[in-house]
C-alpha cells in the first residue's frame, strides 16, 4: 500500500516536472522566435519601433478602441447632424423633399409637449427634465455627503449599512420602480398606510402633476444615492487621518471639520459625481417609463411626465419618418448637456482642490 | 508648564486577546520651559507617550498632569497642546495663511488679534512672506516650519512633536535643529518631541528620556546620559560609533584585559561583567606610570584628524578612536589607556552599571 502511494507520488512528480520542462522550453522557443523576427524586421527595415512615427503606431495601438467607438458613438453623433438637415425624409424609401439648417429645431420647439405646454397641459419634457435634474442632482449629493460622513463614523454593523446603502445599484431599475409605484399606491401603499393619508393618490388615476413628479424625483433620487455613497465613501476613507487628529486638537466642531477639511479635500470627487448626475439625470428615461408606462402619462392626467429622452424615443419609434424631428430632439439636449457641463468646470476651478 | 506623568501605562488587546504593553510605568516630570525628547528604537512606545500626552489615545493606567491639572481624562482640545505630526498634516487645500489661522477660528478671539498672531508666528518661525502658498508649493522645512506656526499660534501650553525631522534631508535636519530649539527659547514653551534618532535628541534637547519596550532606562541631560549611563542599553544607544563592549573579568580587583592587568577597581567584587568603553575614550598612552593595556593594530584607518585602530579585547573586535598623531602607520602594537571614569561595568544579569567610584 505505502509503495503503491510512493509509486503514485512519484509518477505525479515525475509528470509535473515534464510538463515544466515543456513549458519552459516552449517559451524559450518563443523568446528566440521573437528575436529571430525582430532581427528579421530589423533587417528587412520592417520593424513597425523604428519605422513609422510615433503618431502612426500611436494609432495602430488606439485602432480597437477607435473602431468600437467610431461605430457607436462617432458614427452616430454625425448622424444625427445629416438627419437634422432633412427636411420630409422616408426612412422607407430613403427620400428627402429638402435640406433646411433649423427647420426641425423650429418644430422641436414649437412642439407643446416639448418646451412650452400648451394651455390645458401640464409639464413639457424639457420642463420635466430640468426639475429632475435641479432638484434630484443636489439633493442626492448632499444627502449621500451626509450618509457618507455618517457611515464612516459608525464602526458597529458598518459592513451591513454599507450593504443596505448599496443595494439599489444592484437592482434593476425597473424592479425599483414597480415597488416604489406600489409603495406609492393609493389603496393601501405603504405611505398612505403609515402617514395615515387615506386614499391619497400619487401616480395614480387624480393624481396631480406635482405628486408624481414627487414620486419621480423621490425615485431618481433614491436610486442614485448608492453610486455616490460608494464614491464619497471610498474618497473619505482616504483622506489622511492626521488631519482628523490635527483638527480634533484644535477643537474644531463636527461642522466645521465637515465643511472645511471632508469637503474640500474630496471635492473632485464630489465635481465629478457632479458632472456625471448632471448628465445622468439628463438623460433619464427608466425611471419615468418604470412609473408611468411609455407614454410617460398617468392614467386620465392632462398632463405628461416625459423627459427628453423619452421625447427622443416617441419619434424614432414613429416608422422612422420624424428622424429628423429626434435629431434635433437630441442635438438640443447635446447642447444642454455640453454648456452645463463647461459652466461647471469653469465654476469647479477655485471650488475643487486637486 | 510643568508637565508630570505618573506611572503612566499603555496595553494595547489586538484582537486575539494578547496584551502588548507598549508603555510601561513611566514616571517623568518635565520642568517648565525645557525641551525634552523622547528618544528610543522603533517600537519603544515612544509616540505611545507623546500621543498619551496629547490625549488622542487614552491611557490603560496612570496620570497625566499639566501643572496641577489633571488632564488624564480631558479631551485632546481641551487640554492645550501644540501637536506637529511627524508628516505635518498640514491642509492642502489651504493657503499657509489659513493653515495657521485654522486653529484660531475655532476659538475666541477677534479677528484682529487673530490676524496679528497669524502674522507674528509667521515671522517667528521664518515663513512671513511665504503666507499665500499652498503646502505643496512648499519645501519640506518650510512645510515643517508652518506646521509649527500652526501648534503654536493658539498658545498651547504644551509643544508636542512627532519625529519633527524624519522627513528632511540631512542638510535641513541639520537647520531646523537648530530653528526649533530657537523656535522653542523664544517661546520658552515646554516642549516634547519623539525621535529615534540620539544625534538629533542630543544635539537639541534639554533633557532626554530613553525607553525601551516602553521602559524608561534614563532621564537625564544629554551629555550626562552620554557620560554616566545607567545601564548597558543607554549606553549602546548612544554614541556613533557605538560603544565597545565585551566580557571582562575582574580578578583581584584587578579588571583583565587579554590577560594583562588594566585597572584596579576596590569597590568592584571578582566576578565577570560586560565592560562598556567608547572608541573615543581611548587614548594613546605617552607616561610609563599610566594604567594601560598594549594591543596588537590588526588594522588602521585613517579619518581627517581622527585614526580608528582595530584591535581584540578578550575575543572581542574593538574600536578606538586616537589622534592621528599618536600612533603610526607601521605600529604594530599600541599602548591604549582610558579614563577611570569612562570605564563602564554593567552587571551581566541586569545590565546595569556598577559604580565604581
Amino acid at each position: 500500500m505505502a509503495s503503491l502511494i510512493k509509486n503514485i507520488k512519484s509518477s505525479f512528480r515525475k509528470m509535473t516536472t515534464s510538463i515544466k520542462t515543456f513549458f519552459w522550453d516552449l517559451r524559450r522557443a518563443s523568446n528566440a522566435r521573437k528575436k529571430k523576427i525582430g532581427a528579421y524586421l530589423d533587417k528587412k527595415n520592417l520593424n513597425l519601433a523604428t519605422k513609422f512615427p510615433g503618431w502612426a503606431r500611436a494609432l495602430v495601438y488606439l485602432s480597437p478602441a477607435l473602431i468600437v467607438l467610431s461605430v457607436f458613438t462617432f458614427w452616430p453623433i454625425i448622424n444625427s447632424f445629416r438627419l437634422m438637415l432633412y427636411e420630409g425624409y422616408n426612412m422607407s424609401n430613403n427620400t428627402i423633399t429638402g435640406y433646411t439648417i433649423f427647420g426641425n429645431f423650429i418644430k422641436v420647439i414649437n412642439d407643446e409637449s416639448f418646451l412650452f405646454a400648451a394651455s390645458h397641459t401640464e409639464g413639457t419634457a424639457v420642463m420635466n427634465t430640468l426639475i429632475i435634474v435641479f432638484i434630484s442632482v443636489p439633493v442626492s449629493i448632499f444627502l449621500s455627503l451626509f450618509i457618507s460622513v455618517a457611515l464612516n463614523s459608525i464602526k458597529p454593523l458598518k459592513g451591513f449599512f454599507q450593504t443596505i446603502y448599496f443595494l439599489p445599484y444592484v437592482t434593476n431599475t425597473i424592479a425599483i420602480g414597480l415597488v416604489i409605484a406600489y409603495m406609492f399606491k393609493a389603496d393601501g401603499g405603504l405611505v398612505n398606510t403609515l402617514f395615515g393619508l387615506g386614499k391619497y393618490s400619487w401616480v395614480e388615476q387624480g393624481a396631480e402633476y406635482w405628486r408624481s413628479m414627487f414620486v419621480l424625483i423621490f425615485y431618481a433620487t433614491w436610486g442614485t444615492l448608492a453610486f455616490k455613497i460608494m464614491v464619497f465613501l471610498t474618497s473619505i476613507q482616504g483622506i489622511d487621518k492626521q488631519y482628523y487628529q490635527a483638527a480634533a486638537i484644535d477643537a474644531t466642531p463636527r461642522r466645521r471639520i465637515f465643511s472645511r477639511i471632508t469637503v474640500p479635500l474630496i471635492s473632485p470627487m464630489i465635481f465629478y459625481i457632479l458632472v456625471t448626475s448632471v448628465i445622468g439625470s439628463f438623460k433619464i428615461y427608466n425611471q419615468i417609463v418604470a412609473l408611468f408606462g411609455v407614454t410617460g402619462r398617468p392614467a386620465g392626467a392632462n398632463y405628461t411626465m416625459q423627459s427628453i429622452v423619452m421625447y427622443i424615443y416617441q419619434y424614432i419609434d414613429g416608422g422612422g419618418n420624424n428622424l429628423s424631428i429626434a435629431a434635433a430632439g437630441s442635438l438640443i439636449l447635446f447642447g444642454i448637456i455640453l454648456v452645463l457641463t463647461l459652466v461647471q468646470m469653469q465654476a469647479s476651478k477655485k471650488r475643487v482642490h486637486y | 508648564m510643568e508637565l508630570r506623568l505618573e506611572n503612566l501605562t499603555k496595553i494595547f488587546t489586538n484582537k486575539t486577546g494578547t496584551d502588548l504593553t507598549a508603555v510601561d510605568d513611566l514616571s517623568i516630570t518635565i520642568e517648565s520651559g525645557t525641551l525634552v525628547g523622547l528618544l528610543g528604537p522603533s517600537g519603544c512606545g515612544k509616540s505611545t507617550t507623546l500621543f498619551m500626552i496629547a490625549g488622542l489615545l487614552k491611557p490603560t493606567r496612570g496620570k497625566i498632569f499639566f501643572g496641577e491639572d489633571d488632564v488624564t481624562r480631558l479631551a485632546p482640545e481641551k487640554r492645550g497642546i501644540g501637536l506637529v505630526f511627524q508628516n505635518y498634516a498640514l491642509y492642502p487645500h489651504m493657503t499657509v495663511y489659513k493653515n495657521i489661522m485654522f486653529p484660531l477660528e475655532n476659538m475666541d478671539v477677534p479677528r484682529d488679534e487673530a490676524i496679528q498672531r497669524v502674522k507674528d508666528m509667521a515671522e517667528l518661525v521664518g515663513i512671513g512672506s511665504m503666507l499665500d502658498r499652498k503646502p505643496a508649493q512648499l519645501s519640506g522645512g518650510q512645510q515643517q516650519r508652518v506646521a509649527i506656526a500652526r501648534a503654536l499660534v493658539k498658545k498651547p501650553r504644551v509643544l508636542l512633536l512627532d519625529e519633527p525631522l524624519s522627513n528632511l534631508d540631512a542638510r535641513l535636519r541639520l537647520q531646523m535643529r537648530e530653528e526649533i530649539k530657537r523656535i522653542q527659547r523664544e517661546t520658552g514653551i515646554t516642549t516634547v518631541f519623539v525621535t529615534h534618532d540620539q544625534e538629533e535628541a542630543m544635539s537639541i534637547s534639554d533633557k532626554m528620556v530613553v525607553l525601551d519596550f516602553g521602559v524608561q532606562q534614563q532621564y537625564s541631560a544629554p551629555q550626562e546620559m552620554y557620560n554616566t549611563p545607567a545601564n548597558l542599553f543607554v549606553a549602546k544607544f548612544l554614541g556613533n560609533p557605538p560603544i565597545n563592549s565585551f566580557e571582562a573579568e575582574v580578578k583581584g580587583g584587578f579588571l583583565m584585559l587579554n590577560d594583562q592587568k588594566f585597572m584596579k577597581f576596590k569597590e568592584v567584587k571578582d566576578a565577570s561583567y560586560i565592560l562598556g568603553m567608547r572608541p573615543e575614550h581611548f587614548k594613546v598612552s605617552e607616561k610609563d606610570s599610566e594604567e594601560k593595556i598594549k594591543v596588537d593594530i590588526k588594522d588602521i584607518f585613517h579619518v581627517g584628524r581622527d585614526t580608528m585602530i582595530h584591535f581584540e579585547l578578550n575575543g572581542q573586535n574593538i574600536r578606538a578612536l586616537v589622534d592621528s598623531d599618536s600612533v603610526g602607520d607601521k605600529d604594530k602594537t599600541v599602548d591604549l589607556t582610558c579614563k577611570r571614569k569612562r570605564v563602564y561595568i554593567f552587571d551581566k544579569d541586569t545590565g546595569k552599571v556598577i559604580n565604581h567610584g
